[in-house]
């Protein structure tokens, strides 16, 4: 505690300062800025990918805007990441910063402080839980994530047909996600036999899906709601000989599953798109911001898109570890 | 008046000391009466299977966990640890495919990898805890955040997977088995046979209790105390590295959550298995049932969905702490 009044004295004291310079210093040509992005560790494959796409564009902006320095933290929880902004705040001195805030709650009153210190706020994928804080609010659409799927499932089945759910580790987002499959099936007459948490991961998917094959008897299609979950689900699928009674939808656009809808496996026939490369947005418009007078605050929701096996390829990055 | 309190007292220590062994078995026998109550589906040969098969990872690696433990040790790392071996392995395997070709040379050479990794590792805990002398739960915390860290770096943020037609030679040995028995419930069961034979029947067993009820008498008594502790450690490494070798062929991967709470879960099955945390006493074919009955939970919760998802892991957690206080107070008469 001691030591975060130490540095919040410390960041006053350099804003003030740094205020004090930078003030009439802004309508020069040759300004430079510091971009502080702090994210989540790359602890799963979407947010690898996340990881991937940040550093990629930090080191392309960085060569196309000489002027602009970046600061990247990647912190395994909440408070790490609260401590990484305050040390960025008060050792960087930055100008604006890209936060993926690791949980709403408890990272809404530091990026608020930062806020009121006039630094340049944008927030990507995961809100604040208070409204108005962030300038620029850069997202992927969850609720169309699960309705674009939910879509799919009410075209390509019918009345009677069963189907089984996985979900991810219990979060707002997986609710909204959920909630917006299920409306988007409603009146389909599609059966949903149960759906349980499979966590965003391959192991507690693939036992998941053991337990529902054991169960039961009949299944026509699974939404795994993500591709970490599908490759768990199709293992279990394929261990128990029922590749040919139902195929798997999972979501985000991993790039082995891309590749083997490439090659037209009939278990994979679509997937929805909620790409990691949202970061790469959120980076690129907060530089736009600082160095040009386009504007670009507000919200900036990216659609989630229907991936089919024709139009695979456009989403299908092999450099990416996602 | 001690000459007629004494059979009773002998009387109520043996009745004790049945239900002390029987706890953790007759917790198992109900669990396994109500799945099939609740699913007829329970006891089919493919669930059976499937349960026993993925119990295989976190028995085998909890056989050496009872090792240690009994000796007055603990093992935070062995999660972290098998995706680090997972890790190593893969990436072994695949910078072998162009030399070796895919055969039945490569995915030996894989497991030989594993199980050097995984020793090695069990060799780094051991030395700084048993020559360093640092404390083993500091060790293998630290341990843990390095091997963690390592798979994540490892595999680029990402997932590792094995090449392709490696996994394809590779995947019996998960998915196969001898006479309609998978692979990974032979070794499970091999492992934790030499286990139990190791546990009561050899000096290594007796010293690792002398060494866990303490350290002074051990030492005066002339166990070589630095040596068990550091081989407790040693075997455990081996047997995450044997358990990696049967979680590989399964989906072909690790990544930087592979192995998550597996020390925990490996930690609470050697617990309510009737093994003391503080060492001294320790029974493998305890931690054998402590496994399962941890799984048959998961197992059973997924084939009823009788309460929402969100309590699964409150009703985990009753059945454990239920599980391990049944037997605590049976120890308690039985001191008394």
């Amino acid at each position: 505690m001691k030591r975060r009044t130490f540095l919040s004295a410390i960041a006053a004291s350099t804003m003030l300062a740094g205020a004090a310079v930078i003030m009439p210093a802004t309508a020069q040509e040759d300004e430079s800025y510091t971009i502080g992005v702090a994210i989540p560790s790359a602890t799963h494959g979407f947010m690898g990918g996340l990881n991937w796409h940040a550093q990629d564009t930090i080191a392309r902006l960085g060569r196309t805007y000489p002027n602009i320095e970046f600061v990247l933290s990647t912190a395994g929880d909440a408070s790490t990441m609260v401590n990484d902004i305050e040390d960025m705040v008060a050792t960087r001195d930055i100008d604006a910063l890209v936060v993926l805030p690791f949980e709403s709650e408890p990272l809404t009153a530091p990026v608020q402080s930062v806020a009121e210190q006039d630094i340049w706020v944008t927030v990507v994928d995961r809100g604040l839980s208070e409204e108005g804080i962030e300038d620029l609010y850069v997202a992927g659409d969850n609720t169309g994530f699960g309705r674009v799927a939910g879509e799919y499932f009410a075209e390509a089945l019918g009345e009677g047909d069963k189907i089984v759910v996985l979900r991810g580790i219990p979060t707002t987002l997986d609710n909204e996600r959920v909630e917006a499959f299920q409306a988007a099936i409603e009146g389909s007459g599609i059966e949903v036999l149960d759906m349980q948490h499979g966590n965003w991961s391959r192991d507690d998917a693939f036992n998941v899906m053991q337990d529902y094959l054991s169960r039961f008897p009949e299944i026509d299609a699974v939404w795994a709601a993500d591709d970490d979950m599908a490759i768990g689900a199709l293992e279990a699928i394929a261990q128990a000989g029922r590749q040919d009674e139902m195929w798997v939808v999972g979501g985000a656009g991993m790039k082995e599953v891309i590749q083997r809808m490439m090659d037209g496996d009939p278990q994979l026939p679509v997937n929805v798109t909620y790409p990691p490369a949202q970061i790469s947005t959120a980076i690129e418009l907060t530089a736009l911001g600082l160095v040009s007078s386009s504007p670009v605050s507000g919200r900036f929701i990216i659609a989630s898109q229907r991936i089919t096996p024709e139009n695979a390829e456009n989403f299908y990055f092999p450099d990416s570890p996602f | 008046m001690s000459e007629a309190a004494s059979p009773g007292r002998v009387q109520a220590r043996r009745h004790s000391i049945n239900l002390h062994v029987l706890g953790p078995i007759l917790a198992l026998v109900l669990l396994v009466a109500l799945g099939a109550w609740l699913n007829p589906n329970f006891l089919s040969y493919g669930n059976v299977t499937n349960v026993l098969a993925r119990s295989a990872f976190i028995g085998i690696i909890a056989v050496g966990m009872t090792f240690v433990i009994t000796a007055g040790g603990i093992d935070l790392s062995v999660g972290a640890m098998a995706a680090f071996v997972a890790g190593t392995m893969i990436l072994a395997m695949n910078a072998l495919v162009p030399v070796m070709g895919v055969g039945v040379p490569l995915v030996l050479a894989g497991m030989a990898v594993a199980l050097l990794t995984g020793f090695a590792a069990g060799v780094v805990n051991g030395a700084l805890i048993a020559k360093v002398r640092i404390e083993a739960f500091i060790v293998t915390l630290g341990s843990m955040g390095i091997y963690r860290s390592l798979v994540t770096w490892l595999a680029d943020g990402g997932t590792l997977s094995l090449d392709s037609a490696a996994r394809t030679l590779y995947r019996p040995v998960y998915y196969d088995g001898l006479f309609g028995v998978a692979w990974p419930i032979i070794v499970f069961a091999l492992v934790a046979i030499i286990g139990e034979v190791l546990m009561r029947r050899t000096a290594f067993g007796r010293h690792c209790a002398a060494l866990g009820a303490s350290e002074q008498v051990a030492r005066y008594s002339a166990v070589n105390v630095d040596r068990v502790r550091m081989a407790t450690f040693v075997l455990l490494g081996v047997l995450v590295g044997i358990a990696t070798i049967m979680y590989v062929p399964r989906l072909g991967s690790a990544s930087g959550s592979t192995g998550v709470l597996w020390e925990l879960e490996a930690i609470a099955a050697v617990i309510i298995g009737g093994t003391v945390l503080k060492g001294g006493f320790g029974r493998v074919w305890g931690t054998v049932v402590g496994v399962l009955i941890l799984s048959l939970i998961g197992n059973i919760l997924n084939l009823a969905s009788i309460v929402s998802p969100y309590l699964n892991g409150a009703i985990q957690g009753v059945i454990v702490i239920l599980a391990v206080v049944l037997q605590r107070d049976s120890k308690a008469t039985s001191r008394r």
